[in-house]
């Protein structure tokens, strides 16, 4: 019986490689290549002679509309190499405050500021002391911790004000995110997709998702800037936190509203893609949203795993 | 109109398979209509053809013969939601009725995500969803029938009562069903048919001025899905379905659900086994299937093989110790480790010798197979390579406690726990690329997913790390220790714990989706086929669930605790028992 199902399989395996084998080039056909998609097989190439590494660049604004820079940025990109593992390590947050007396600034601050060394004080025995060692705390344990004090922290000193903070840590391939606001972070893919990875924390999303909202109403929403969450603002915080995979091949943007709400998805992708560099990237994009008005504020941070 | 039959498939003379044959009377008059009504039958009955979701009915084949066309689709056991709503004493648990309702947003926007162009079911109501014998819902009566229906002007269709204002005036969009399934919601959970009411008056019977028992939460879901205006009510049945998760996580419904349901009929222990083969020892192994045979350990020393369609006795290969390995098939061998210290390899056919491989301690780690090598671990400390044809050592990485947990293959590495929670990912030239420690024995055996690796330990805890380095992303508490190993499904894990709990945690965050309680602990690795999920508890019971929301479909009692993991295949659960025997049931 084994025999007859040997025989059987043997049969089968064959009769299916050999059409594979003799396949006719000629009926192969293939649709010529726009200069872009050359120009980015060719960049391509030539990144994969380089070392792995995280690049990043940063813009900033503060609008055409508004006195004050409320944003705050935070961009940290480490390489080292030498040892056995060299594991690309970065973070990147964007913090949008809001709130009287200047405490918007204060927050967005001082947010990026206590989340960013409250994860680099987590990261430096393993960054810098020999031998190396992993955290027993979980990447997601460290960034909920890290939102927490930044909350505490904006509770105390700037009471009544609030911010917005999407933080990305990249290790490896893997980007955790912690997230509270309307402030969003993307992944960019050369095919053209601009995927939002987080969730706004605004009424008009609230609304919109509960079906209070048609398309339209929502492009109109005249309470567009409506937090349901922030940081700083009521008891318990519950941030979104999460861990997705570093865009293979693209980029990773983090941005506030005064980019997202103004320039659209489409735009962005273009200059995302067809700037030389990255800076230019993020000049390209302020300029954008100041050439459409500049109501707000605008942050953008954009990053790439070359190699 | 026309009729539908009960019939039987005489394809198969051996066994009895019904299928439903529905009958539409084709009535034009006039011939060119008529041609173009069978025309568009043909049309929608090869678009329902590519229809594949456990609540819609398989079609099997249609055909037309003279003015009667026929459709023949699978048979559905069970009664339709009107009947169930007449026949019940009082209102239906709301509990039911949400993981109703999730299911029927599930199957909906199914339909509306069809491609290229979205399917409208187009006639939501009681009377068309058909609970089935699992007390699972599935849709009957596609709109097909509607081609039948001359004589109405325009494209009037739908049922009155559960029609949004828009159809009548001809506009049948994903909106419509979302009215039309708030209006079988209404009627599910009030009992006030709407066919007795003036159209859309659901605003002037508030749900919870009906029935008291209904929460705020519920009756707030289905006011959104009747509202007037189209673009009041939820945008798609999965934001409905979301806030419908939100209402039944609140309440909590979604722990309840499987606790208030009654248990499928022909559940309970009134499940009988297809077939079941007595060994003379406990089980504790996973079998494994391979063309029309099944092979598992036994504690009675024995490797059995079992012909996987009736359970008949084949042979068994005697070794010197008890097995739990999970047997594995190689170029017409079984591969296996004992507790005799030794990995067998024998004959697919007669279950004849052809190699045997000698550790230094006890095997309880089940082999993997890659790139013409074995891995194994042993209770000897060391992770084996063997070369898959000539039994030969390649290499051998040595740890410092045993090894029970099965080595995952993944991204060119080797990934494993031991007993002393050390976790291990080692090249395949048997080189450390790098090590986790948990606190406490990793038994288990991980699995993958793109960049994560997820496993479970005997500490507490069930752990993602970064395949690449080892990294931890993010840890979720359990009730106990686990030794059970996790599955992957959409984008939820599962794994079972030493308190007794089956859990489903989102793999992206860490939050528990829900867990559902059996009366011991959970040893058993579950496994996942179609919808649901299979696993055992030391209670004895096999448990089946469905996977998203936990809710118990059956369970099957065997005589003593289950500790290895099910296998499903081709529609059949197979796993052993410590009652000492081999079960085989309908999945």
């Amino acid at each position: 019986m084994a025999d007859f199902f040997k025989k059987l399989f043997e049969k089968k395996t064959k009769a299916k490689e050999q059409p594979a084998q003799q396949k006719p080039v000629d009926l192969a056909v293939t649709a010529p290549l726009s200069d872009q998609q050359i120009n980015s097989i060719l960049m391509n190439q030539y990144l994969k002679n380089e070392m792995k590494q995280l690049i990043a660049s940063v813009g900033q604004s503060v609008g055409k509309q508004r006195e004050h820079n409320e944003d705050s940025l935070l961009a940290l990109t480490t390489t080292i190499s030498g040892g056995a593992d060299n594991i690309p390590f970065g973070l990147y947050i964007v913090a949008d405050g809001m709130g009287g007396h200047q405490f918007g600034e204060v927050a967005s601050n001082a947010a990026v500021r206590i989340m960013g060394g409250n994860i680099t004080k987590k990261f430096h025995s393993y960054l810098y002391n020999l031998p190396t060692q992993i955290l027993q705390e979980s990447l997601q344990e460290v960034m909920e911790t890290s939102v927490m004090e930044a909350h505490q922290y904006v509770q105390r000193e700037a009471p009544g004000s609030g911010t917005t903070v999407t933080a990305a840590l990249v290790l490896g391939q893997q980007v955790t995110i912690a997230h509270v606001g309307d402030s969003r972070a993307y992944s960019i893919f050369p095919d053209g997709r601009i995927d939002p990875i987080t969730r706004d924390h605004s009424l008009v999303k609230r609304l919109e998702e509960l079906g209070h909202l048609s398309k339209d109403e929502v492009a109109n929403f005249p309470h567009r800037n409506v937090l349901i969450r922030a940081l700083g603002q009521g008891e318990a915080l519950e941030a979104d936190v999460f861990t997705v995979p570093f865009p293979q091949g693209g980029y990773l943007m983090l941005c506030s509203d005064g980019l997202w709400g103004v320039v659209s998805d489409k735009d962005i992708h273009r200059f995302v893609a067809e700037a030389p560099s990255l800076p230019r990237a993020c000049q390209n994009m302020v300029e954008a949203a100041n050439a459409a008005g500049g109501p707000d504020n605008i942050t953008v941070i954009l990053v790439q795993m070359i190699g | 109109m026309g009729s539908v039959y009960r019939a039987r498939d005489l394809h198969f003379p051996n066994v009895v398979k019904l299928v439903a044959v529905k009958e539409m009377i084709n009535s034009a008059p006039d011939p060119l209509v008529r041609k173009t009504i069978v025309q568009n039958f043909e049309r929608e009955a090869n678009m329902l053809a590519t229809l594949n979701h456990p609540a819609i009915p398989r079609i099997y084949d249609y055909f037309t013969q003279d003015d009667r066309s026929y459709l023949v689709l699978e048979f559905i056991h069970g009664k339709d939601l009107d009947t169930v709503i007449a026949d019940a004493n009082g209102f239906l648990p709301e509990d039911q009725v949400i993981s109703w309702a999730i299911q029927l947003c599930d199957v909906v926007s199914y339909l509306h995500a069809h491609k290229p162009d979205p399917v409208i079911f187009r006639d939501m109501k009681p009377s068309n969803v058909m609970i089935n014998h699992n007390g699972d819902v599935v849709l009957v009566d596609f709109g097909i029938a509607k081609t039948f229906q001359s004589g109405q002007k325009g494209t009037m269709i739908g049922t009155e009562g559960y029609s949004p204002p828009e159809q009548y005036r001809g506009e049948a969009s994903p909106l419509a069903d979302i009215y039309s399934l708030g209006a079988t919601l209404h009627h599910a959970i009030t009992r006030r048919d709407p066919r007795l009411e003036p159209p859309f008056s659901f605003a002037e019977r508030p749900v919870r001025r009906i029935n008291m028992n209904v929460s705020n939460e519920f009756e707030a879901v289905i006011n959104v899905a009747l509202q007037y205006a189209p673009s009041d009510r939820f945008p798609t049945a999965d934001a409905m379905k979301e806030a419908l998760m939100n209402v039944a996580r609140k309440t909590g419904a979604l722990s309840k659900i499987s606790a208030a349901l009654p248990v499928a009929s022909g559940g309970g222990s009134g499940i009988k086994p297809l077939w079941s083969f007595k060994c003379e020892d406990e089980i504790r192994g996973t079998p494994t299937p391979h063309q029309g045979m099944l092979f598992i350990g036994c504690y009675d020393n024995n490797l059995y093989a079992l012909n996987a369609a009736d359970g008949q006795f084949q042979w068994k290969y005697a070794t010197e110790g008890g097995i739990v390995t999970r047997p594995i098939v190689y170029d017409n061998n079984v591969i296996f480790g004992s507790e005799d210290k030794r990995l067998h390899v024998v004959g697919v056919r007669a279950g004849k010798v052809v190699w045997t491989y000698y550790t230094d301690g006890k095997i309880y780690s089940s082999p993997r197979i890659a790139d013409g090598y074995i891995f194994f671990g042993s209770d000897d400390q060391d992770l084996h390579a063997v070369n898959v044809n000539s039994g030969r050592a390649i290499w051998k990485y040595s740890t410092d406690a045993p090894i029970h947990s099965s080595p995952l293959v993944a991204n060119e590495l080797i990934y494993f726990g031991n007993e002393v929670g050390g976790f291990h990912a080692v090249d395949f030239r048997g080189q450390l690329k790098w090590r986790f420690q948990s606190k406490r024995a990793v038994t288990s055996s991980p699995v993958n997913r793109g960049q994560a690796v997820y496993f479970s330990s005997v500490d507490g805890y069930l752990y993602a790390l970064d395949a690449g380095n080892g990294w931890p992303i993010w840890k979720f508490r359990l009730g106990k220790g686990s030794v059970s190993s996790p599955v992957l499904a959409d984008d939820f894990i599962f794994v079972g714990a030493a308190d007794g709990f089956i859990y489903c945690v989102d793999a992206r965050n860490a939050k528990e989706v829900w867990r559902f309680r059996t009366e011991n602990q959970v040893s058993c690795s579950p496994v996942i086929y179609k919808d649901s999920i299979y696993c055992g508890s030391v209670d004895g019971n096999l448990y089946c669930l469905e996977y998203r929301t936990g809710r118990l479909r059956w369970k099957f009692e065997s005589q003593a605790a289950i500790a290895g993991s099910p296998v499903v295949f081709d529609d059949i659960v197979y796993f052993g028992s410590t009652d000492h025997h081999v079960y085989a049931l309908f999945a």
